[in-house]
């Protein structure tokens, strides 16, 4: 680089203007791509946007907090979209009203598989403590998450990983699962992928079909109650420290 | 769009605040929602510019996810380290609770078409 390119870099990645623009613009270059797809479960936009991101900030040996800083101002969204939720659950009300029963035991049901196989499984193969913590809360949008873990004294940061991982693998598997599972009910299919994998899970139900979505976000808004209301559970498992 | 935006983060404010004071394990945005969500109760309809605003936030949800994702770069080490566990339990807990979830759902709601 030639000094007057140097200082325009050193200036600009002092801001967070560049951390901002670069998630932006690398964001919708991955969406652009998984569209031209056919939205092909296999090109996951987070998952495009976070290696793209991942190989620009090692390249550029910009640290993660001063892109953060940048980047912050779209993670913050997260908790208003959040507390949004509950306007496509209110659309819902009278599917919800009438499937009840079969959606709270579903709800039950995934909401502790996702937590005690995660963790089971992780155990079994000799993961240390820290990584058993964060990994429990993983299938709940990361708000909630990260909240869950830190009282727990795992390392939020980890988890917000780790979430955002099985929303992406979750994103990426459902439609085959479900149809190996031959599970075609839309209402069922974004329901079952809401509680997996939380809003990104929730972004790819709703590029399937507008009940899938609908169903998703009420997966997600409930399963991140619920798995916060099986918070006892959790620290019963671990013990307190 | 202004004040649907100010009306989610009034909700979001009062969830924190309720979570602090009551020492909630519950994080404050679910409780913004569920208040929200009694509030539309009440209501019977929803206005639309909270729906278009809310609407078009949840449109570009993944966008949301990238910047925390982002973040593994700092947990290389660990995630190196750990590898097998981490994508075992991911991959494995992930497609079980799809699967989990879909078979109860879908037993319980032909069991109740049948009925």
């Amino acid at each position: 680089m030639t000094p007057k390119v140097l200082d325009i870099w050193v200036y600009l990645s002092a801001t967070p203007l560049l951390g901002l623009t670069i998630t932006l613009l690398v964001y919708q270059a991955a969406y652009w791509i998984y569209q031209r797809a056919n939205f092909n479960p296999l090109l996951n936009p987070v998952a495009l946007a976070v290696a793209t991101l991942v190989l620009l900030l090692t390249l550029t040996g910009t640290p993660y907090q001063t892109y953060f800083d940048g980047a912050q101002f779209v993670h913050f969204l997260l908790g208003p979209a959040t507390v949004a939720l509950a306007i496509p659950l209110y659309a819902q009300l009278d599917k919800l009203k009438s499937l009840l029963l079969p959606l709270l035991a579903a709800l039950l049901a995934g909401a502790l598989t996702a937590i005690v196989s995660a963790v089971g499984i992780a155990w079994l193969l000799g993961a240390s403590r820290t990584t058993l913590i964060s990994l429990a809360p993983k299938s709940v949008t990361t708000p909630i998450a990260m909240g869950i873990t830190e009282k727990m004294g795992g390392l939020p940061s980890l988890t917000a990983v780790l979430v955002v991982a099985t929303g992406i693998i979750g994103a990426v598997t459902a439609k085959y699962v479900l149809d190996f599972l031959r599970v075609r009910d839309h209402g069922v299919r974004g329901f079952a992928v809401g509680v997996a994998a939380h809003g990104i899970g929730t972004a790819r139900a709703f590029q399937v079909s507008e009940e899938a979505g609908a169903f998703a976000g009420l997966a997600m808004g409930l399963n991140g109650l619920a798995t916060a209301l099986l918070f006892p559970l959790l620290i019963w498992l671990f013990g307190r420290d | 769009m202004l004040g649907a935006i100010t009306l989610l983060l009034v909700y979001q404010l009062v969830g924190e605040v309720i979570a602090l004071a009551f020492k909630l394990p519950v994080p404050g945005p679910v409780i913004g929602m569920l208040l929200l969500f009694l509030t539309l109760l009440a209501r019977g309809s929803v206005a639309d510019g909270l729906r278009n605003t809310a609407n078009g936030l949840l449109s570009h949800l993944s966008l949301l996810f990238v910047p925390a994702g982002t973040g593994v770069m700092v947990h290389l080490g660990r995630v190196a380290g750990e590898w097998l566990p981490i994508a075992a339990a991911l991959i494995g807990s992930t497609v079980l609770t799809i699967a989990v979830t879909a078979l109860v759902m879908r037993a319980l709601m032909s069991r109740k078409e049948r009925a």
